[in-house]
Formats: structure tokens, sequence, C-alpha cells
């Protein structure tokens, strides 16, 4: 909402500048957004009027313009096509600071010579002047304007621009924003009496009200004028409307503007004579029914629209727009003003449905009183008829089916203090109230408030919107600063498996960082397309949830794994790192069925059952060279060995063991891919990404990956770390080297070896095929480490366990000793 | 016999002096302490005089031997330093050499900003918990005082999972707020958390605008929580975050699920107040919105407004490093270009 400094005079003194006034409203909730100065600049600009317009010599559409300052006449060039003899304009002179329409850039006025014509100086458009975007024509000025002022004597202005929060639609109004400053300022608000002439004959014998549907419409009031006249508003109003953002159309329609504006309650203007049967009905459409609006577009109606309409069909879409046929035109002579509430619902439900917004609908929609209607009806019929003439029917037509009745809300100092921590007394909660117009009754000890709100804060309904209001006057500034002294809520509750998840996310995520690799956040909406070059058959495992309103094709799709923004981000990097890349990222992703419930752990309601199973799970990648180009190091490719390393560190950090499967997943490339077992149980999967996935992600690096479930994780790691006594004896190390099938893995190996009690590390130091071994064989050399808890080993116990592991490799394995 | 070994103790510690290296002491030890030094022809040549002249050379000769004997140990030391602090020009290093490469991890700036602030939170008896990123209007809306055609819904605009089903319609949370319900549900007073998460607005991106990003959702209730314990919590928070020189700014606002509610804005780390570009020309930088829980939600999951009060605050989590780093575009975040992920 536009507001003007001049404009909020007429109801408050205001003796803050106008920064002060701007903070003083921002901390009471009402934010000023920005000021504009409006004249500050226009120090050579005045008013003037055109006395004489003739043809440039040497160019059509330029006209020779003779200008009159007062105590000077003046000749300018003028290519405006609506400058007009007799005109009241804006006329600035060389040096004026001035706006360029074309850059929007300030420039200073210089002389000029236009096809050879000399200009004293130029006519403005609002543009230049930096009123408004204007730039179609010059700005004429009222007939009244006075010659010779400067024109920030006339025009000048400070305009607010302020961001009224949707609980304050009072403050979509002047008064609404100085009844604010008032209370504030500690200031009384200033309102006019309002009166006028009225005809012997009742309105009634001109028109009647009908409202069929009282459940949208609380409220109708109505009054007609006859023996109006169409014409241009004065300067003063077209002014006002202008500072506010509003183009003035034609006294009529600027009076119900300049009144809405004032007020806060939008009105309409109909033609009175184009309404068939001279009467309103207030209805919802009929089905098929459609209305041609004021903008000129045609609507379709349907049932649950709320409209105006005369005997025979809708003139108007109720609190949103009018329609064209019953519009006020320069035939119009008599007009019959609307002045109406209409349920909130209604008219967002109805604006939203039809594509469009108004001034009128965004004050309605926001939800105002039905006991606002009356008085800005009132205003606006008598500032018509000063600017349009005509006579006004007796009285009004009121129809009001549905009144509410507030209760009062009791309130009591104590009250205050317990929710805001403020100290104030009932003298001060009384003059506060006072002046934002509440009205209220001490009880008979005193101590407690009984408080009739003001019909134009609907929105204050409770004490702590009370409390509010007595706070934000006295100012935020002056609530205490105190530490919570509530008791501590207890560690364990219903909360803490949250509490533990967020903490193994967190220790996963240092443990990760540490390992060298860089965390990511991606996007948890992803496009179906990705999701589906995530298999190479491009088929989807799991149908991802859709979003019903997506802002953009790219993202679409509830993510169902972290793969495709893993793989995506390697991708969009790759074109710049010609180092390894490390990513991971801890996320949640959604899947649209739950597990089947396990009877005895039913615990889930049916609610969180229909939402996603929303899962969170770890995911890293790694791809290029295993170190950074140096001069120290090796510069082979990340393999799968890299991932499954940090598998294995990651898990052992977490007092994990892992065993490793061959694995399926589709994402894997075959026969480079490993399921990840902890306790039994599948935890995740690591392994090469499959080369047509890294294809399709335009990868040109092969790149390896892992996967694990985090509250899989969660529920194994809970209390698996136990505190070892250290050996006593010492240890005895023996390495040996191993010649066995190409066939035969390393794990069953150490299977074996680690079967023996006495083994207590197995550690593989070298893989060799060659020439010094057969063909279709391989040797492990091995580091076994002996030790006892109980006793110090001798060499005799030690050979004698080799002997009968070797002798199990051997006739289980086919692995024969190394020579 | 006396002024002789004086003499000689004299000139072995001038020679002693001059030597500079392990073999000069080597020779210099054979010369003035080995089987044929001068000392050593002394002590022989003691046998030859009388008892009393023997006794006092001998003594004193070997006076003189411990003397030598303990300054050679001294200059044993002071060689043995000497060779390792100025060591042989075969071991020096060209230490401008790069060191060997590691590889470096870092968590994303969104996390690290988010566990800046939980750790604050923790500091002050919160839990740290998460909700779900999908959620019912009901969470999301209406048990937040915002029910179909409130016209607070301006003020998110969403992304649906379900088009058209009101109340029992899916969307993607436009706010952790949701959580406030889903604690108070599930525990009685003293409730004291944190929720940390994402959260979604249909909206087009720009540079200050994106379709997902991070908040903090906090919520105490108990007896006697007032707006002024509000006050001090978040302004203990920003002295943490911005250190205690930065203005605080802490002014009345809008939000339908909590009332009295509150703006919390800091002073503008690039203009130091006096208005700019990243500021919108106020001074002021807004951080969160906060509030005291509105009686309506208290009452709506069963606790008592006469008896319990709380306040809720929500934090967004992105403009803290956009602030300290003067990031000026929000599409960076989730972008993960490597060139500005590894800037923090
Ligand atoms: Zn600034």
């Amino acid at each position: 909402m536009k507001v003007s400094l001049k404009w909020l005079r007429d109801y408050v003194d205001i003796k803050l500048t106008p920064e002060e006034l701007a903070e003083r409203l921002t901390m009471a909730g009402l934010e000023v957004k920005g000021i504009q100065t409006m004249g500050g600049t226009w120090d050579n600009v005045v008013i003037g009027e055109v006395i004489a317009l003739n043809p440039h010599p040497n160019a059509d559409r330029l006209k020779l313009a003779t200008v009159d300052l007062g105590t000077e006449q003046v000749s300018t060039v003028c290519g405006a096509p609506n400058i007009g003899l007799g005109q009241r304009v804006t006329f600035a002179r060389i040096g004026a600071r001035l706006i360029d329409p074309h850059t929007g850039e300030a420039i200073v006025l210089e002389p000029a010579e236009i096809r050879g014509v000399a200009s004293e100086g130029m006519v403005c458009s609002e543009k230049e002047l930096g009123i408004s975007d204007s730039h179609e024509g010059i700005l004429v000025l009222s007939p009244e304007a006075p010659i010779g002022t400067p024109l920030g004597a006339y025009l000048g202005d400070v305009i607010f621009d302020l961001d009224v929060t949707p609980n304050r639609p009072d403050c979509l109004s002047v008064i609404g924003i100085a009844r604010e400053i008032a209370a504030l300022t500690d200031e009384p608000l200033r309102l006019f009496p309002i009166h006028y002439e009225e005809l012997e004959d009742s309105i009634d014998s001109f028109a009647a009200v009908d409202i069929a549907d009282s459940d949208l419409c609380p409220r109708y009031c109505a009054s007609l004028i006859t023996g109006i006249k169409l014409a241009s508003s004065p300067g003063w109003l077209q002014q006002r409307l202008n500072s506010c953002g509003m183009r003035p159309i034609n006294n009529v329609v600027d009076v119900t503007n300049y009144v809405m504006l004032e007020y806060g309650q939008p009105l309409h203007a109909f033609d009175y004579h184009k309404l068939k049967g001279r009467q309103i009905i207030v209805r919802r459409a009929g089905s098929g029914e459609t209305i041609t609006t004021l903008d000129g577009s045609e609507r379709a109606l349907t049932p649950d629209i709320l409209v105006i309409a005369d005997k025979e069909e809708a003139v108007a879409i109720a609190g949103i727009m009018g329609g064209l046929d019953s519009e006020v035109t320069d035939k119009t002579d008599a007009i019959l003003l609307e002045s109406a509430n209409f349920n909130q619902a209604t008219i967002r439900r109805d604006c939203s449905h039809l594509q469009v917004q108004s001034e009128a609908s965004i004050r309605f929609d926001k939800g105002l009183n039905s006991k606002l209607p009356l008085i800005p009806l009132k205003r606006a019929t008598q500032l018509l008829l000063e600017l349009a003439g005509g006579r006004a029917a007796k009285g009004i037509i009121d129809v009001y089916p549905r009144k509410s009745k507030p209760k009062p809300i009791l309130l009591s100092a104590q009250e205050v203090k317990r929710l805001s921590g403020l100290k104030v007394n009932i003298d001060e909660i009384l003059k506060v109230l006072k002046a934002l117009g509440f009205e209220c009754q001490e009880d008979d000890s005193g101590s407690q408030l009984s408080v009739s709100v003001p019909y134009w804060r609907s929105d204050v309904k409770c004490s702590a919107d009370l409390v509010e209001e007595i706070v934000r006057i006295i100012g935020y500034e002056k609530i205490p600063i105190t530490r919570l002294g509530s008791p501590l809520p207890q560690q364990k509750s219903k909360l803490s498996p949250s509490a533990q998840q967020s903490n193994l996310k967190e220790k996963l995520r240092n443990i990760l960082a540490g390992f060298g690799f860089q965390e990511i956040l991606t996007y948890s909406l992803v496009s179906l397309e990705k999701l589906q070059k995530l298999s190479p058959k491009l088929e989807l495992k799991i149908s991802p949830l859709k979003v019903a309103n997506p802002m953009t094709r790219e993202q679409e799709y509830l993510r169902t794994s972290l793969r495709a923004g893993l793989l995506s981000t390697l991708a969009h990097n790759q074109k710049f790192e010609q180092e390894g890349i490390r990513l991971f990222e801890i996320g949640k992703v959604f899947l649209p069925q739950h597990p089947p419930v396990i009877a005895s752990e039913a615990k889930q309601s049916q609610e969180e059952r229909e939402l996603p199973q929303e899962k969170e799970m770890l995911c890293a990648m790694l791809s290029g060279p295993r170190t950074e180009l140096s001069w120290q190091a090796d510069n082979e490719p990340l393999d799968f060995f890299d991932a499954k390393g940090v598998v294995e560190n990651l898990l052992n950090q977490l007092g994990l063991k892992a065993s490793f499967n061959i694995g399926d997943d589709e994402i894997l490339f075959p026969g480079r891919g490993a399921d990840i077992i902890v306790e039994d149980d599948k935890v995740g999967i690591v392994g090469d990404v499959h080369p047509m996935v890294a294809q399709a992600f335009e990868l040109s690096n092969a790149v390896c990956f892992m996967e694990v479930d985090v509250e899989k994780l969660l529920t194994m790691i809970t209390g698996t770390k136990k505190y070892q006594p250290l050996s006593r004896f010492p240890s005895v190390t023996r390495d040996i080297a191993l010649v066995i099938d190409e066939q035969v893995s390393y794990q069953t190996v150490e299977n074996i070896i680690r079967s023996f009690p006495l083994v207590k590390h197995v550690t593989l130091f070298d893989l060799y095929r060659g020439e010094q071994i057969p063909k279709g064989k391989k040797s492990f050399a091995i580091r076994i480490v002996y030790q006892s808890p109980k006793h110090t080993l001798t060499d005799e116990e030690v050979d004698q366990t080799q002997e009968q592991m070797l002798s199990r490799l051997h006739q289980e394995l086919g692995a024969t000793l190394r020579d | 016999m006396l002024e002789q070994l004086k003499d000689l103790h004299a000139q072995a510690l001038d020679e002693l002096n001059k030597v500079n290296n392990p073999r000069e002491l080597e020779l210099w030890r054979i010369r003035h302490l080995g089987k044929k030094s001068s000392l050593t022809k002394v002590l022989r040549s003691l046998a030859t005089l009388p008892l009393e002249e023997r006794r006092k050379g001998g003594a004193k000769a070997n006076e003189i031997k411990k003397a030598l004997e303990s300054s050679l140990e001294e200059k044993e030391k002071l060689l043995q330093e000497a060779l390792f602090t100025s060591p042989l020009e075969s071991q020096r290093l060209d230490i401008t050499l790069p060191g060997r490469p590691l590889p470096t991890g870092r968590l994303h700036p969104t996390n690290q900003a988010l566990n800046e602030i939980c750790d604050v939170f923790k500091n002050m008896g919160f839990q740290v918990i998460e909700g779900p990123d999908v959620e019912w209007d009901y969470y999301n809306f209406e048990a937040l005082n915002i029910p179909q055609h409130h016209p607070a819904r301006d003020m998110f605009a969403t992304l649906w999972i379900d088009a058209g089903l009101g109340g029992k319609a899916r969307l993607l949370r436009t706010h952790t707020s949701p959580m406030q319900i889903r604690l108070m549900e599930r525990e009685r007073p003293p409730i004291r958390a944190i929720v940390p998460g994402r959260a979604y607005r249909y909206e087009a991106t720009d540079a200050t605008h994106e379709s997902m990003f991070y908040q903090v959702e906090g919520l105490a209730v108990d007896k006697g929580i007032t707006l002024a314990d509000l006050k001090g919590t978040l302004f203990d928070f920003c002295r943490c975050l911005f250190g205690e020189e930065r203005k605080v700014r802490f002014r009345c606002d809008y939000f339908p699920f909590v009332e009295p509610g509150v703006e919390v804005a800091i002073g503008c780390s690039a203009c130091d107040g006096a208005g700019c570009r990243l500021c919108s020309y106020s001074g002021w930088l807004e951080i969160l919105g906060a509030g005291m829980v509105h009686p309506d939600v208290l009452a709506r999951v069963d606790i008592d407004p006469e008896l319990y009060s709380g306040f809720a605050f929500g934090l967004g989590v992105e403009r803290i490093p956009m602030l300290r780093y003067g990031i000026d575009d929000i599409r960076l975040f989730y972008s993960n270009d490597l060139r500005f992920l590894r800037q923090f």
C-alpha cells in the first residue's frame, strides 16, 4: 500500500521526520519498504500554461510551444501528442534534474537545439519527473494549478510504501494508517463529519436490493444519485490517486477509488439506467452464465461464484470487478453506488478460480467487517455530489441479514506480563487500547478489563491479540531480555530416536569429510528423465511421487535415491575439474510405499502411512585420479577398492564390521559391485557405476559409488562398541605366500585363516599374477598376527597352528605355499 | 713443576677453543689426555721426585686432568649441537616444494551453518528433532491457524502432491513449522526442541529466491515462558553467530500461528546500517520470524493456553552464510559447483 504523507496529515498531526515515522511504523508491525520523496529534485521545474502552439518548421511531429510562467514566457520544442493550448504543464528550465526516460538515469537538463530550433527548457512527462513510468505524453496538470509556482510546492510529497500484513486490511486505507500513527505518536485522530442534502424521494422508490445468498453477502448498502455529470476529477483528487499508484479515470470512478483508499472499503458505481428492473440481486451465478468485465474479457461463471445481478443478468462479479454493460460512461446521468460486504473465503476462491485480482478483491479477501460499508458509502455520496453534481435520493438501502456481534475480550495486566514479560499497569493498557479505538470497561476490582474490539479490527480475537497491541504500541524495544528459566525437558522421550538419527548423520558427515569427500546437497525434486537414466534399461523400479504443480520439469518428482543428484553434480563439475572428485550426500529419499507393517511394531498411524516413507540415505561417488597431480604421487584412477575402503573404514569407525556379497543392483556394473552386509543384513551397495548409466549422465570417467541406508545403521550401532582388554602377552607375526586358483576369492581364504582362534589380525599385503606362477593362478601374500589372551605363544604352537591352517587351505581351496 | 702444569693446562684450553669438529677434538684428546700427552709425561716423571713434591704435583696434575676431561665433555656437547643446528649441505631440503596432497573434504556451507546453529541451541537445552518433508495440509496450514482460503496462504506459495483435495491434501512443507504441531502432539511440556530441515516453495528462482531452502524451527513450551525469554534466546543466538557488536532488531510482525509475532533482523554487514542493495536500503537484514505460540494452536494440541505459554521461531539457514561471506546468489547453494563449495 502506497500512502501520501500529505494525505495522512489530513487526519493526524505528524511531527516526526519521514524516516523517524517509517521506523516507528516498521517496529510496530507496519513495515515501510520504501520512502519516495516526490519533488525533492524539482528545484528548476515550475508550473506554466501553454499559450501558443505552432508547427515546427523542420519536423512534422514536433511543435513549438510558448509557455507562460507568470513572470516570463519561454519557448520550447515538444513532441508529445497530447500537448494542447491552454494546458497547465510542468516546465523544466535548463539545469533541472530529471530522469532520462530511456535509460531511467538521473540527468541534468542542458541547453539544446532540436532540428535547428533552440529550446529554453522542456515540458515534462511523469517519467521525466520521476512520478511514474508514464511517458506517452506530457503531464497535464489540473486547470487550477497555480502558474509560476515551483512544482515541488504544488505536487511535492513523501510517499511511503507499506508492506501490510494479511491480518491488517484496515491498514490498506489512509485512515487506518493514520490511526496507527496517532496511537504511536500520542496524537488525536481527526475524522470529518459527513453531511449532504437529499431529495424528497426515498431511494426505495428508485431501486431495490435483494440478497439471495446471505451466507456469502452479509450486507449490501447502496445510495443513488441522479443528474450526475461525468468529467475529469479535480487536480487534488487526481494527485492523491496518483500518489497511491492509482490512475485517475473520471470523477465517478475516481471518487469510489478515493474513498476505498481513504476507508479501505471498496465501492462500485453502476449506471442506474442500465440496471434492468431497477433492482440488484446478490446471488450465486447460474451455470453457463457469462459476464464481460470492465477489463473487456468475457468470463464464464460457475455456481460457486457470487455475482451482483439485475433482474436479468449478472452486472458485476461481487467484490472483484464490475461488468462492462453497467459501466459508468459519459452518457451516464444517474448512478447506484454499492458499498457491500462479501464473504472473505468466497472472494478468495473466486479470484483464484477466475485468475483475476483487483484493488477491491485484495481488500475483501483479507476479510472486512460488515459494519464498515455505511460510512464510506455516505462519504462517497457526499464527494460525488460535490464533484459531479446531481442529487442524492433520500436515505440509503441497507440490507443487513447477518449482523455480527463480537464478544468482549477479558484482559488483565497480569496476562500482559505473563505473555510478554513486560510489566505494565492498567492505565497504560487503557491508554494504548483507547488510542487504537478499543473500548474498555474495568471490572469492580480494577484488575480486569472487558475490551470491545472496534469493527475495523476483526483480526483481534483473543487476549494474546490484545497483548500484542499493547506491546507493539509501547514498543518491542521496551521488552526485557531474559533467558529461559523453565526446567529442561526430559533427556529420554519419544523424540530421542530422531535426535539419535541426527547425531549419527552429523557423525557420518564428519567422517566422510575427514576421508576427503566434499559434501553436496541436491534438490529433493528431480526430473523423470533423470530417474529413468539411473537404470541401464531406463526402467523405474519404484514409481516416484509426483508434484501436482511443478515449477519446471527438472523438478517434478520426489527423488527415490540420491543417485541422480550425485551423478548430475559429477557431470557438472567434470567440466571444471582435472583432479579426482569425491562427493557425498546424506539426505532423504521418498518412497511412496512404506514397508509392510509387522504386527508387533504397528505404531505408525494410518495418517503417517499415507505419507511417503522418508528414508535417510548416504550416497558417495568417486571419480578421476586418486591423488591430485603432484611431484610426489601416483596418478592412478580411483577404483572399486577406494570405494570399498571408504565403506570398511566408515563402518569400522562406527564399530561395525562389514562383509561383502556379490551385488546385482542395476546401477552397478555387473561383476564389479557388491552388497554391503552387516550383521547378516544388507545395509547398502558399493561398486562401479554401470557405464551405460554413467554415459547417460554424460560422464566421461569411470565412477565408483557407495550407498548406505542410514536408518538401518542406526539400529545396528546402538551399544555395539565395547572395550576390549589389552593383551598382556606378546604377539607373533608370520608372513605366508599362497598360490591359488584365480577363481578362489580372497574372502574364502581369509575366512579359513580367521577360523583359528589364535589369529588376531590378517592382512593381505600383495596380490601377484605373472611369470613366476602358473597361468590361471594368483598369489596372495598374507601377514598373520598370532596372539593369545592367556599366555605367551611358543614358536611350536604357532608352527603347529600354521601347519594345520595350510593343510586346510590346501585341502579346501587347493592352495600351496609359493617357493 | 707446578708452573709447568699450569702452563700445560692453559695451553690445552687455548687449543680446545680452536677445535671446530669432532675429528679435531679427538686429536686434541690424544694430544692432551692420551698416553703420550705432556700431562701423562708429567705424571710419570713424578715418580722421581721427593715424596712431598710428588704428593703436591700428583694432586695438581689429577686436578688438571679432571678439569680437561670435563672441558672435553662440554666441547663435545657443543659440537654435537652445532651438528644438528647447521646440518650438512646434503641433508638440506627445498622447503618451498609443495607438500604431499591429501584429499580435502568439507561440509556443505548450509550444513556448516546448521551445525553452528544447532550447537548454540543444544547448549541452551534444545533437542534436535527432524520431521517429514511431505506433509499434510493440516500440519502445514490448518493446525497453524491457516485454514483453507485464509489470506495468509498468500505468504506460502505451495508445491502440492495432491491437487484440490482441501484439508486432506499432501504437499511439500512450505516451512518447518508443521513440526511444532507434531512435537506438541507427541510430547507434553516442558518442550524445548529445534527442527532443522528442508522447506519448499512454488517460486521462480532468482538471486534471492530458491524453490528449496533450509530452515530451523524452534519451540519452547512450559509454564511462564514469555516474549522476553524469546527475545533473550534470540539475542543470545545472534550474538553467538554474528558477534557482540552486531545490532539486532526485534520488531512486531505477523504470522498466523504466533501472537504476539516477531521479526528479527540484524544490522546489514555490507553497509553497516547505511542502506545498500543487499538490505534493500533499509540497513537491516531479516533473519527470522518468531512469536509466542498462538493460544488456538496450543488448545488444538490439548495444551491449556491459560496455564502454559511458549515461543516458536523459524530461521532461514542460507541467509547466515550469505551474510557472512557476502554471497549474493542463493542459487549457488544447491547447484553444487565445487568451485563454490570448496571456498568454505
Ligand atoms: Zn546494507
